[in-house]
């Protein structure tokens, strides 16, 4: 293999790798607040990319992208609010029916509004064909802004969960929920935030992978089973183990690529998969005994 | 008021008595089995629109022989498994007439057999030849057959001195049963297929595996086979990577939005289609022409959309079918005879000419090469 050709396929995996680890974090955070996987992780960003599509031809991009993300987590927090809030004690099965539900009404709906065709933002910078020289390699200037804004996000988010109050008290919650409920802290607040800042970062991810991916109502299931792969890769619960686990996958999917024919890639990501499940179920980086005292 | 109300249920009832004897005619049930939504709805979305309009002109106008045509469509969103269960639905609950479609190869030859049980017309928008390929008794379609784009390709390739060539294949029945047909015609045409690789029809980004063919210095063009949105995806990474060897697409490509969403990397790709892409080009004693500007003005102003070869193919077997029944009646054994006696019938697909053993009646001239420029379908020319 030559050095140029290593690049490029690094670069492939990386592109997906960083995306899977991005829908990765949403799980986490949702999982940490409550304690399920919410299942229409996909949908957030698969929402983002469409209003963005939309909203580009009335706005200047960027302010597009940004109403986007924000329309995007106020759905986020309103089916927070309609689907899961007044529920007193759920079972984890309950809340996995219904976020299920959740997926596929969002898919539904977005089939009635924007139809069934395939849309992507513009290119940010250039067009379909341009492409910028690193290494040797040939890379598009979007696969750059996809890593760019997911890096600035992972840095973002776990600046704001170590060093602000409001983070501090989601992580409190998500430790013992009845101790942080004691100390005074609103633990469906934190939910509900928890369900916005998960549609957020799924939506921008959804706008800038877009122009690279294409975006349609049902690109949300796949989305959601790769995350969820890297999320237990990686051990739920943990976002920096996401990054690792994403990034990872990402490469071995691409490597893969370069020895066996494409048509196994998926069956790769799932083959492992099944044996972290069985070799270390508690994820790649995540602890046993911190696992045994979850629910789910 | 009780007496009003008499006399209205009295003239309702004499009329419902009335009415069967008034009217002669019945309704043809018509069922379709189209992927509206999903992977392949650039296929089953203009279908499904075309049918509409279709089935709309023909009951103002009073219907075929009288009868007026009552469809039902079905959206399968692509998968074989929701079309075998409506094509069970269509013919055992609704014991429809004939069904139009499936969208998509792979959901044709699923419920081949369930048509050929149950008696029932089947007209499929779907492109592969094994459709009609051995010949089965109900089963016709109206998209020119994938072992005649397949010649197509491999003579431009020949005259542009190409003999090198790797072949990318969406893992769907349209995707395999190109490969097939691909593999099956490369050593009569002198094309030496280097490299060959299939792809999930969910395919998001294919830069690896274009790095992967592009290492191969020897490939001197790529041939793409797929309904999907990779189609345009493939365009884009081949390009970004800077690869600029000619890109062949199937007739699956004959969507202008495939071009649309693939913006400039889509320039200069070639590829097979009917002529319904440019009508105007035609010259004005070809038989085709007339029909099809009328199809295209219809259907772009009542949707606001490009027409495709797609929504040609719906519209090739609505009026074919259309055809049968007012050269037959309703008789569904007499109507399928009328099928394939039909001769010269101008279509978009071509002029299809039937016949006992060849349930496609499209000949080899159906199709003629494109290619895109300036981000329109224009012929290639030599």
């Amino acid at each position: 293999m030559t050095p140029e050709l290593f690049v490029q396929y690094i670069f492939a995996g990386l592109t997906y790798g960083i995306i899977y680890a991005i829908v990765a974090i949403g799980f986490n955070i949702i999982y940490n607040t409550t304690g399920i996987i919410n299942f229409a992780q996909g949908e957030f960003v698969m929402l983002g990319g469409m209003l963005a599509v939309s909203l580009s031809k009335l706005f200047p991009l960027p302010l597009a992208i940004v109403l986007a993300v924000l329309i995007t987590m106020a759905v986020g927090a309103l089916i927070e609010m309609v689907f899961i809030r007044w529920l007193d004690r759920p079972s984890v099965l309950r809340m996995i029916i219904i976020t299920i539900g959740i997926s596929i009404l969002s898919r539904e709906a977005a089939l009635h509004i924007w139809g069934e065709s395939v849309r992507s933002l513009p290119y940010f910078v250039g067009n379909e064909v341009s492409a910028v020289a690193i290494l040797g390699a040939r890379v598009s200037p979007q696969v750059l802004w996809v890593m760019g804004v997911c890096t600035v996000m992972v840095v973002a988010l776990s600046l704001f969960f170590r060093h602000t109050l409001t983070g501090q008290k989601m992580q409190a919650c998500s430790a013992n929920r009845r101790a942080a409920t004691l100390c005074g802290i609103n633990a469906r607040n934190m939910v509900t935030l928890s369900f916005m800042l998960s549609a957020g970062i799924g939506a921008l991810a959804g706008c800038v992978m877009s122009p690279i991916t294409y975006t349609s109502y049902d690109v949300g299931p796949d989305l959601a089973i790769k995350g969820f792969t890297v999320a237990i890769m990686g051990g739920l619960g943990n976002s920096m183990a996401a990054v690792a686990a994403g990034l990872l996958l990402g490469l071995i999917e691409a490597f893969s690529i370069s020895v066996l024919p494409l048509a196994f890639k998926d069956a790769i990501a799932i083959g492992i998969l099944l044996l972290i499940l069985f070799v270390r179920p508690h994820g790649l980086f995540g602890k046993k005994e911190a696992a045994g005292l979850k629910e789910f | 008021m009780k007496k009003v109300l008499n006399t209205v249920m009295a003239t309702m009832v004499a009329g419902a008595f009335l009415l069967p004897t008034a009217a002669l005619a019945e309704t043809i049930k018509v069922g379709a089995i189209l992927a509206v939504t999903g992977g392949a709805s650039f296929l089953g979305a203009p279908e499904a629109r075309t049918l509409e309009m279709l089935a709309e002109e023909i009951n103002a106008k009073g219907g075929v022989k009288g009868n007026k045509i009552e469809l039902i469509i079905k959206d399968s969103g692509g998968s074989p498994e929701k079309a075998i269960s409506f094509a069970k639905q269509l013919i055992e609950e609704d014991k429809v007439f004939a069904i139009i479609g499936p969208s998509t190869t792979g959901e044709t030859m699923k419920i081949k057999q369930i048509a050929e049980d149950g008696k029932t017309i089947l007209l499929s928008c779907a492109a592969a030849e094994v459709i009609v390929n051995p010949v089965a008794k109900y089963v016709f379609k109206t998209p020119q057959k994938d072992s005649d784009a397949v010649k197509w390709i491999f003579e431009a390739m020949k005259e542009k001195k190409i003999s090198k060539i790797a072949v990318l294949t969406g893992n769907d029945g349209f995707g395999s049963a190109g490969k097939a047909q691909l593999e099956a015609a490369a050593p009569e045409a002198g094309m030496q297929i280097l490299a060959s690789e299939v792809y999930d029809k969910g395919a998001t980004d294919l830069s690896a595996v274009v790095a992967k063919l592009m290492a191969n210095k020897e490939i001197q063009a790529v041939v793409n086979w797929s309904i999907v949105p990779a189609q345009g995806i493939l365009a884009k990474n081949m390009r970004q990577a800077g690869w600029d060897v000619p890109l062949f697409q199937s007739h699956g490509f004959g969507n202008i939005k495939y071009v649309d969403a693939s913006g400039a990397a889509a320039e200069g790709i070639i590829f097979p289609a009917g002529r319904l892409l440019a009508p105007e080009l035609l010259a004005a004693n070809n038989p085709q022409k007339a029909p099809l500007m009328k199809y295209k003005a219809d259907y772009e102003a009542k949707f606001k959309e490009p027409v495709s070869t797609f929504g040609g193919h719906a519209y090739d077997a609505f009026k074919i079918l259309c055809m049968a029944i007012e050269s037959a009646g309703t008789d569904r054994e007499k109507a399928r005879t009328a099928i394939e006696n039909i001769k010269g019938f101008a279509g978009t697909g071509g002029v299809f000419n039937f016949s006992a053993t060849d349930h496609n009646g499209l000949a080899h001239d159906a199709f003629a090469m494109w290619t895109v420029k300036g981000g329109k379908f224009v012929p290639y020319g030599k």
